[in-house]
């Protein structure tokens, strides 16, 4: 296919060419062929993807469904795309309608869309789900060419893109022509994309590669201040932070919590002499205040923002000069994401730099720095087979009409997501839409799903359809609460809280732990905690300075497994260090004098005795996930062998636990070996016992129960009859886990569990890579190396300032001791 | 049955046990309050399909505890079936365990607002108070006249404890020396706050008693939340 004239004089006339990628799309599409194009943001990519489809419709066709299905994992990203598509289309002539779907999208217009389809709907992956749920959906489909999907390599890693590859399989069922453009930022495994992307029976699809941009221009903040041993708040640079800001025209600040940004945002308001427009952006906020923020950047009206990832994916809002990550980033692909939304020319390098918040940090600053200067990534694979998305998938399946097994078995795994999907699991599932999937027969009366005469499945009511599409999508928000605002009077002597506008959400854990007085940050200030009404949470402006309860959380995201490799590497080449800040060169070269520095593939274990208890500290740098789950699993051990452990911590890089028997001892004299302790074997029979009883199987099972259409979800409203109505999932669970310990949402919770919130996989690589690599040191006090883990016992406890007092008084000592010079 | 706990009303003591039944030495009785019985099934005509095994988990239960208590006399305070039909839905092998029950033990199924009108063919007789020397034992608390004593469920009480920045949270016993109100015995059956208005005015110097996963933790209410 070639360009159409008018699209040719549309370039022209803007002094542009179509770039090589762009048309290598066009070839591709023009043979009806799927191809994936990987591309830097800023290459043009969008426009790549939707080429072909306005080359197409410069032509008259015949048929009136809709021609291209674009799908966004953004909402609001659909809605700006709409807009921005409208403008050349509306330049090059083309007599082509564009629409947006998205869950706001109402009614009527649902319905005009069904009657009269656009040549092009703008959409999110939920609304293809809900599309080909719709018993007319052929109808919709029946004259599609071409499904755009953008941000693929961000819908790939979650439920969000297994459900995706499912309303996939459908949409080619109902147009088998229609060929599929993935548009996708740089990944690690550009080939399990391609394999994603391929329609059934065909095999990867074919790859183009945009142009890559000027490497950026990355720097680490080298501070004059003491960097801190350990925390997350990186408070000791803001006035260096804010200095870089004022040379920046937009400065982007990416954190990675919402409570950092809250943090770094109050800090930086607070040393803002010069007035400068800050202004704070995160998914927590009421939406008007994002957009409003976007706005603002868009005109020019700010020159900073504080950001989570809300901010990482999407159109630009702004012309950003410089990007500031605080904290690390934890992953060399996330950090070019995030360093990728500023300067959009390809030719001129972006600016970055890294803010690192404790020692550790900054070895890992300094390794995502290296990394990404060779460009390294180190993204996620895509997520496949949960059997909670397939049952949604098949729910939604019976609402469009009734259906064969066999064939649907058929369908579902030509999906590459469920291509090793056994027919017996899918059988399971399928019972489990019907009638519960349990031993115990309750619900043959109840059924979902009825086998007809002809051996198709058939729902039972119509009322089912309503509920599905009330429950569909992947996406289980934390229970969160409103969050109003409130003005507390007096009348007649009693106490009055008045309920006002709203502020936005916070999860319903941390408000159900306040008490009245209380005093935390949200949205940039001190707030004072009122009560909670039947709307939701009411808080007031106290007029106080420091919050008293902290809401930090550790950070979402592990350290990937390239970095943290790197992180050892560097760690373990003392020539190496001369990149480092002079204070963390001290810190190492110490501890190398006073323990020992592990070569890349050994981990060290550290015991020394500590007041009158013993520790051990092992460093293998595998994120505090993993090593959660592994402190879990040697408590346990330990306790067995006798050694009487107490407790333990988790970092990003370390383990500590402590005990009351001398571990050294035990080790020397044989009665412990850490081989032994450390054996691959402890994720079998340990892990299952553990994971049964804890409460992170609960919260799996909880998301997996309302995927699967199990427990409906709850909607702000509603809440009150429905409480009533529902059962807590964590009584379904004990219960379920009692009477049939198989049942396939067990097994689904157990998977998701394994991958995500134990990160069993990646703790069972490290045992395999560690075996035979253990370096053993008896020491008489702490190690430096130790300290920055020691520092975070009891972390989670603490409360006002009188107890940091306390911990700061707890950590000079601490230091002091592993700094002293025998 | 633990007897490290006891609580006191009108000079007598009562058992708690960690299950949520209380057990009357004195009367040779275990009270139950609120089995819900049945709840996981009552949605099924909505299209819900909860595990449907909370009957038999809350019948076992109750059977260890008959076991370890070995009563001469059960009384149920009320919301026993979750609902009119639960009879219906019942499985006849978690029937055939209650049956069991009340065929070796005389009980008494108080009348709650979940089930005004228990079946009659499930063994026991029915009431709608029933009183125990000095104390009353219904449904849903009262107010209280001078030297009146109750004890009663309806309210599925919890407790929370802030220890060390972690916030636990179990059903449990609430008393003043007029009033005791069970937990919620029920496997599927929520809990309510204890600082919630539902609670507002009906206890004075209360304490809890909190059951854990493996013992039960007595607490001042200055204690608890």
């Amino acid at each position: 296919m070639s360009l159409p004239q008018h699209i040719q004089t549309w370039f022209a006339a803007r002094g542009w060419a179509p770039r090589p990628h762009q048309l290598a799309v066009l070839e591709h599409a023009a043979a009806g062929d799927s191809v994936l194009l990987i591309s830097p943001t800023g290459g043009g990519k969008t426009l790549a993807g939707f080429l072909p489809s306005l080359a197409e419709l410069s032509e008259p066709r015949s048929g009136g469904g809709i021609h291209t299905l674009y799908v966004s994992p953004l909402k609001a990203l659909a809605v700006d795309i709409a807009r921005n598509l409208e403008a050349p289309v509306r330049d090059m002539g083309l007599p082509i309608t564009i629409e947006t779907r998205t869950g706001d999208t109402p009614q009527h217009k649902r319905v005009r869309q069904r009657q009269n389809p656009p040549d092009i709907l703008i959409t999110t992956p939920e609304q293809v789900s809900l599309m080909v749920a719709d018993p007319h959906a052929a109808h919709l489909l029946k004259d599609l060419r071409t499904v755009i999907l953008d941000e693929l390599h961000a819908m790939v890693t979650s439920k969000r893109g297994v459900l995706l590859s499912l309303a996939l399989t459908r949409v080619a069922a109902h147009a088998p022509r229609a060929r599929r453009i993935g548009l996708s930022a740089t990944v690690a495994d550009p080939d399990a994309l391609r394999a994603w992307l391929a329609p059934a029976g065909q095999p990867p699809v074919p790859l183009v590669m945009g142009q890559q941009g000027a490497a950026p221009n990355i720097r680490i903040l080298k501070s004059a201040e003491r960097v801190p041993w350990s925390g997350h708040s990186s408070l000791y640079a803001i006035p260096e932070l804010y200095d870089a800001l004022k040379r920046a025209r937009l400065a982007l600040i990416f954190v990675n919590t919402r409570s950092q940004a809250e943090m770094v945002f109050q800090s930086l308001w607070e040393a803002n002499d010069d007035h400068l427009p800050i202004a704070l952006h995160h998914g927590s906020l009421d939406v008007s205040q994002r957009r409003k923020v976007e706005a603002a950047m868009a005109e020019g009206r700010l020159r900073a923002v504080v950001c989570t990832s809300t901010l990482e994916l999407g159109i630009d809002w702004g012309d950003v000069d410089l990007v500031i990550h605080v904290g690390a980033p934890k992953g060399s692909s996330r950090l070019l994401q995030r360093i990728g939304r500023s300067n959009h020319r390809l030719d001129m390098p972006s600016e970055a730099l890294l803010v690192p918040s404790n020692r550790f940090e900054v070895l890992e600053c300094e390794a995502a720095l290296q990394a990404a200067r060779v460009n390294a990534q180190d993204t996620e694979y895509p997520m496949v087979l949960k059997f909670d998305v397939l049952a949604q998938h098949v729910m939604g399946r019976a609402c469009a009409g009734p259906f064969r097994p066999d064939e649907l078995y058929r369908e579902v795994t030509g999906a590459w997501t469920y291509r090793k999907l056994t027919r017996a699991d899918f059988d399971k599932v399928i019972d489990y839409v019907a009638t519960g999937g349990y031993a115990l027969k309750a619900y043959e009366r109840y059924a979902k799903l009825k086998p007809q005469a002809d051996g198709s499945l058939r729902l039972t009511h119509p009322r089912l359809i309503m509920s599905y599409k009330l429950n569909a999508g992947t996406i289980v928000e934390e229970e969160m609460l409103k969050l109003r605002l409130a003005s507390v009077k007096r009348r007649l002597g009693k106490r009055v809280v008045m309920g006002g506008r709203v502020l936005g959400e916070m999860e319903e854990w941390f408000l159900s732990q306040l008490s009245q007085g209380d005093t935390f940050l949200f949205a940039g200030e001190v707030l004072r905690f009122e009560g909670l009404d039947e709307f939701g949470a009411l808080a007031s402006r106290g007029g106080a300075r420091e919050p008293m309860i902290p809401s930090y959380q550790g950070g979402k995201f592990p350290l990937s497994t390239y970095l943290a490799e790197r992180v050892r590497e560097m760690l373990a080449d003392p020539k190496s260090w001369t990149h480092l800040p002079q204070q963390v060169q001290d810190w190492l070269s110490l501890q190398r004098f006073k323990s020992v520095v592990p070569r890349a593939e050994d981990m060290l274990v550290e015991t020394f005795p500590r007041a009158d208890k013993h520790y051990m500290v092992c460093y293998p740098f595998e994120g505090r996930l993993a090593h959660q789950t592994l402190g879990m699993l040697l408590t346990r051990r330990l306790e067995r062998w006798g050694a009487q452990p107490l407790g333990f911590v988790a970092s990003e890089y370390a383990l500590v636990i402590w005990t009351v028997r001398d571990l050294a001892l035990m080790i020397a004299s044989g009665r412990i070996s850490l081989a032994k302790l450390f054996d691959e074997d402890m994720m079998g029979d340990d892990l299952d016992a553990w994971l049964a009883e804890s409460n992170l199987m609960k919260r799996t099972f909880r998301n997996a129960a309302i995927i699967a259409g199990l427990i409906e979800r709850r909607f702000p409203g509603k809440e009150k009859t429905q409480r009533q109505m529902t059962v807590n999932t964590d009584l379904i669970y004990d219960v379920l886990r009692s009477h049939q310990p198989d049942h396939i949402l067990l097994r689904a919770a157990w998977d998701d569990a394994a991958e995500g919130l134990i990160d069993a996989q990646r703790l069972a690589m490290m045992l395999k890579r560690i075996r035979g690599h253990i370096v053993h040191k008896a020491l008489e006090v702490v190690s430096p190396l130790a300290v920055p883990v020691l520092l975070e016992i009891g972390r989670e406890s603490i409360y006002g300032e009188a107890h940091d007092a306390l911990l700061a008084e707890a950590a000079d000592d601490l230091i002091g001791e592993a700094m002293r010079l025998v | 049955m633990s007897r490290t706990h006891r609580i006191c009303l009108g000079g007598l003591d009562f058992i708690p046990d960690l299950s949520g039944a209380l057990y009357a030495p004195d009367f040779a009785t275990l009270l139950v309050a609120d089995l819900h019985l049945e709840k996981g099934t009552s949605l099924a005509r909505r299209g819900v399909h909860l595990p449907p095994y909370d009957s038999r988990e809350s019948l076992e239960q109750l059977r260890r505890v008959i076991a370890a208590a070995k009563p001469q006399r059960l009384i149920f305070l009320g919301d026993s079936f979750h609902d009119p039909a639960a009879r219906e839905r019942i499985d006849g092998q978690d029937l055939a365990l209650l049956l069991s029950i009340t065929a070796t033990i005389p009980t008494i199924w108080i009348t709650g607002n979940h089930d005004p009108a228990p079946p009659g063919d499930i063994g026991g007789t029915i009431a709608a108070e029933v009183a125990l020397g000095p104390v009353s034992l219904r449904h849903e608390p009262k107010p209280l006249g001078d030297g009146m004593l109750e004890i009663a469920g309806h309210l599925h009480p919890a407790a929370t404890v802030v220890q060390r920045g972690h916030r636990i949270r179990c059903r449990c016993f609430i008393a003043d020396d007029r009033r005791i109100v069970m937990p919620a015995f029920g496997s599927y059956t929520g809990a309510l706050g204890i600082g919630s208005d539902a609670f507002a005015g009906l206890f004075e110097d209360y304490k809890v008693w909190m059951l854990g996963s493996r013992a039960i933790h007595r607490f001042p209410a200055a204690r608890v939340r």
